[in-house]
């Protein structure tokens, strides 16, 4: 039992944090406490990073196999955390400045984390789905955090909406795979799901997948994200786009590694299908976007699309393409969103990217580092977004899935388009922009960090290839 | 010194560098460091890469001046230069610090302006040097970011449509060719590029949706890498790209653009399409000869029709390089030393035709061929420059645009005797339209009320165009500077060609028998 406990001890420490913080907020200050929890919290989930990434090799279980801790889900733990933690402190001038910074914002968040940590180590479908819920309730209820306007509430709505139909499909399908393997435990289901695979196995297989495409919004499960994206409240939206799509994308790869991993050819194609779908809407549908938060959510539909195509070849360097894939993905978009938090005009939050018109004429270096971004987001070489792109092509071709490459550098193209077409307002525009940027010293840390990774990590990638490796290697047995 | 060509490639970034983060302010004097610095860089980059001309061992076909580093996913940073890179190498050392000096009269943005072009010198000497597939491919396509900027916010009125146009062009055409690099490295197992070279690709045929598909993978990672490549180049009918961007480019840009950018697709032709899918290549060597040869032809005549003189210069140098990739894929010495010659010689004298056009254009802000006339009255030195320079690009002997025109011509006759005869038509057409140009731009009386008070070249003008001269003319006469150092290499590049297509023509003979 003790054994058992030290396995999930972060998870536990976070949770008793999130609840203590509650009560403390609850007996004492309320609201004023908020911005101190948002950087104690932040500072929390980095001192976990920290401590999970520096934790030793090998593989742990606990719970009789239901909670698996080894390098996969240190992996995906330590993104998890790091980019939460950024961007908390990324939002807490905005919601301060607004006045929707409740207290409950960071607890929240926490405990979401808890839910996407569980998500990770998951090797159980009910260690799965608690992971799930924990992590979507407390999202369902920060994209209504701002109660009193029609559009945040309206996405939190969606939100939970969807996100319960979503729930359902997998947890039918959970049971149904529990009826036909006779177990919950992926290891069990590892077992019975080889070779000669039963019917209901795989439809139950199937609907778990489209629960789990809902999750990282891959088409056609992704209605519900520009909406969402569009309607949260900016610092939401940025979360949204970050943390839960790794967790997401981390469950998905246990699912079908360690519960199906046998039967690889039984789900490539289904993967590979929503990988295509992805790509191309999320290229062709953000080319009218003028709302920078819509576009962003059609660009993460579109990396989402990379992302499974790594998990769709099925192999060990797969994995790990789509682990590095992710950590490039996560990184980017908390640059991104660190700017996209900074526009306004006279205090309000300005979304349209008409509003860049000649901006880099008013703030050079951020127009700069926001054009690496954009350009590492549509994946142009020299900078680090290529060669997540590469990785995935890769693993996609030599896994013999060469018309997924060569559909996806097409769409690779298109999506282009709409990365540049900010990029032309920034430089090309004719009339300078009123846009204000300049008030958060955090923000810009992080966009130039940001785009500074985007650049230098081409060196070596601060090492984190090796690490994606090893994460790798610990899932695909 | 064993990492020069690192040294040479990143001494323009690591002055951009310096420009981006000590240089501050808008003003006169800010406008004239950044100026400064820039041209500096490109001096001193130049300087230095006279150190490789020299060191160079042209009897030596392998690559020289190596050096080589872990990175990551396996793949290696390792430089070198061979017969057939270290003239690229030179030509755009050489043309920089030029294209520099010709836009001294920039005043919007000037730090930027100058960053982009420092920029894009490292990444163009950077596709020359790279002897790994990825380190190419991320010099040759990160090309296209400072490009697109520079075309974006110092071009023409429809800059902007000629900066998507470019950019969404090019990388549309480099994507495949990503693809197709990832096949090599999953089947050879490596990156690196003299690996590769070594490497024989197969080239059993195989059907490809029904299609009996002749050379197999071979010709499919050819065509792949064709698509990037001949756009890049440009051929007919992939070239639409071209006269927008150049007509909407500021003079140094297309300048840069037509010196330098275009060649990259040659020498991409001759470092990897040529050597590496043998078979393929062999397999469309025919197709390719004749659209080069379309390509001559009709882009002479659209070039007969145009007004705007940057849109007439622009469709002679994808004439121009139709000469090249018929060389290359004649596949023999003259056509392939022919090749190389031309792309220099072309990087050269279109090179000064684009200056040619700026100084007037700095002077009367348009390029419309009716808004001049009688130029020669007012301004002598121009007219002669420009008739030099309309001379060579016509390939008058004596000059160098002769020489590379008649090799490739010599090269293409012995393998397609129609082919050369119809290309042969282009050089008459290009006299047509060069000459009728400079009679309508230079010649005449000077009518126009706007022309009266314009003035000739300053002194600044003047040296930039000297070594333009100096070179056009010493290769003209001399050609032997540039085959003497390619001549090996290529020597050495065909055999190895020759070898493998007569293996696999063997190999399907004897799988003929066995049917």
């Amino acid at each position: 039992m003790q054994a058992d406990l030290n396995v999930i001890l972060p998870e536990i420490l976070l949770s008793v944090y999130a609840m203590a913080a509650l009560l403390g907020a609850v007996y004492t200050g309320r609201d004023r406490l908020a911005p101190l929890l948002v950087w104690v919290t932040a500072a929390l989930m980095v001192l976990l990073a920290i401590w999970i990434g520096m934790s030793g090799a090998g593989t742990r279980t606990a719970f009789g196999g239901m909670i698996n801790d080894d390098g996969f889900a240190r992996f995906a733990k330590v993104v998890i955390l790091l980019s939460a933690a950024a961007v908390l402190v990324l939002g807490q001038d905005y919601m301060e400045r607004r006045g929707i910074l409740r207290f409950e914002y960071p607890i929240l968040i926490a405990l979401s984390v808890v839910g996407m940590m569980v998500m990770v180590s998951a090797g159980d479908l009910m260690a799965l789905y608690m992971g799930l819920e924990l992590q979507s309730l407390a999202l369902y209820v920060v994209a209504s955090l701002r109660r009193d306007n029609l559009k945040s509430t309206e996405a939190g709505l969606k939100y939970f909406v969807l996100g319960a139909l979503s729930s359902g499909l997998l947890l039918f399908g959970a049971s149904l795979v529990y009826g036909f393997a006779g177990t919950t435990l992926f290891s069990g289901i590892i077992a019975a799901a080889d070779g000669q695979t039963p019917l209901g196995l795989l439809i139950g297989l199937v609907l778990v997948i489209s629960g789990l495409a809902f999750k990282i919004s891959a088409v056609p499960f992704h209605m519900w994200t520009p909406d969402v994206y569009e309607g949260a409240p900016t610092p939401i939206t940025a979360f949204f786009a970050t943390a839960p799509k790794m967790a997401a994308l981390g469950l998905f790869a246990r699912v079908v590694h360690d519960a199906f991993g046998g039967v690889v050819a039984d789900w490539q194609q289904v993967l590979a299908a929503l990988s295509l779908l992805s790509m191309f809407l999320g290229a062709v549908a953000a080319i009218g976007q003028t709302n920078i938060k819509r576009l962003m959510a059609y660009s993460s539909i579109a990396h989402m699309g990379y992302a499974l195509m790594g998990l769709a070849s099925g192999t060990v360097f797969g994995v790990q393409a789509m682990l590095v894939y992710a950590a490039i993905y996560v990184t980017m978009n908390v640059g991104t969103f660190a700017f996209i938090l900074s526009m306004e005009r006279d205090g309000q939050p300005v979304t349209d990217i008409r509003s860049l018109n000649l901006y880099s004429k008013a703030e050079p270096g951020r127009a700069l580092a926001m054009l690496i971004l954009l350009f590492s987001l549509a994946g142009v070489p020299p900078l680090l977004g290529f060669f997540g792109k590469l990785y995935v092509l890769r693993a996609a071709y030599e896994a013999g899935l060469v018309w997924l490459a060569v559909a996806g550098v097409v769409a690779s193209v298109i999506g282009a388009f709409y990365y540049l077409r900010i990029v032309y307002y920034m430089y090309f525009g004719e009339e300078g922009s009123t846009l204000e940027t300049g008030r958060s010293l955090v923000q810009w840390a992080f966009l130039m960090g940001s785009a500074a990774v985007m650049l230098l990590g081409i060196v070596n990638m601060f090492g984190v290839e090796t690490m994606a490796q090893a994460a790798a290697a610990s899932l695909v047995r | 010194m064993d990492n020069l060509l690192s040294i040479v490639t990143f001494i323009p970034a690591i002055a951009a560098a310096i420009l981006a983060v000590f240089l501050r302010g808008e003003d006169a004097a800010a406008q004239t460091n950044a100026k400064w610095v820039a041209l500096i860089a490109t001096t001193l980059t130049f300087l230095v890469s006279l150190f490789i001309l020299f060191g160079f061992d042209a009897s030596n076909t392998g690559f020289q001046f190596v050096e080589e580093r872990e990175w990551l996913l396996g793949l290696k940073y390792k430089m070198g230069v061979d017969g057939i890179s270290v003239l690229f190498v030179m030509l755009t050392t050489f043309m920089m610090p030029l294209t520099i000096a010709a836009s001294w009269g920039v005043t919007t943005r000037v730090k930027e302006y100058m960053i982009a072009f420092l920029l894009l010198e490292t990444l163009m000497l950077g596709v020359f040097m790279a002897l790994d597939l990825v380190l190419f491919y991320l010099f040759f396509e990160a090309g296209l970011i400072p490009m697109f900027l520079i075309i974006g916010i110092w071009g023409g009125k429809a800059r902007i449509y000629a900066a998507f146009k470019f950019f969404l062009y090019t990388f549309l055409g480099s994507v495949l060719m990503l693809v197709a690099m990832v096949a090599m490295f999953a089947e050879a197992g490596t990156t690196d590029i003299p690996t590769l070279l070594r490497h024989e690709f197969a080239s059993d045929s195989f059907p490809v949706l029904g299609i009996h598909l002749v050379g197999g993978m071979q010709t499919l990672m050819f065509l792949a890498f064709f698509a990037s490549f001949a756009v890049k180049m440009p051929m007919w009918p992939v070239h639409t790209w071209l006269p927008d961007a150049h007509v909407q480019a500021p003079t140094a840009g297309s300048v840069v653009l037509a010196a330098i950018l275009l060649k990259m697709g040659g020498y991409g032709f001759l470092r990897f399409s040529l050597p590496m899918f043998p078979v393929g290549a062999e397999v469309l060597t025919p197709f390719i000869l004749w659209i080069s040869a379309i390509a001559i032809v009709y882009t002479s005549l659209v070039a007969l029709a145009q007004e705007d003189m940057k849109k007439l210069i622009a469709y002679s140098s994808v004439a121009h390089m139709g000469y090249v990739t018929m060389g290359i894929f004649a596949a023999n010495q003259q056509g392939l030393d022919g090749a190389i010659f031309q792309m220099i010689s072309h990087g050269f004298i279109s090179g000064a035709l684009f200056l040619c056009v700026g100084v007037i254009y700095d002077r009367m802000h348009t390029r419309e061929i009716d808004a001049y006339g009688g130029l020669v009255n007012r301004m002598p030195a121009y007219a002669l420059i420009f008739m030099f320079f309309t001379m060579a690009n016509v390939g008058l002997p004596g000059t160098s645009g002769f020489i590379g025109e008649f090799l490739t011509l010599v090269g293409v006759f012995q393998v397609n005797t129609w082919v050369a005869a119809v290309a042969t038509t282009g050089v008459i057409l290009s006299a047509a339209y060069a000459l009728w140009l400079y009679r309508r731009v230079v010649m005449g009386d000077l009518i126009k009320e706007s022309l009266k008070t314009i003035t000739d070249m300053s002194r600044r003008e003047r040296a930039i165009f000297a070594p333009l001269v100096v070179m056009t003319l010493l290769l003209g006469v001399y050609p032997r500077l540039v085959t003497d150092i390619t001549g090996p290499s290529v020597e050495a590049l065909i055999s190895n060609v020759e070898l493998a297509q007569s293996v696999a023509r063997a190999a399907t003979a004897v799988a003929q028998v066995a049917h």
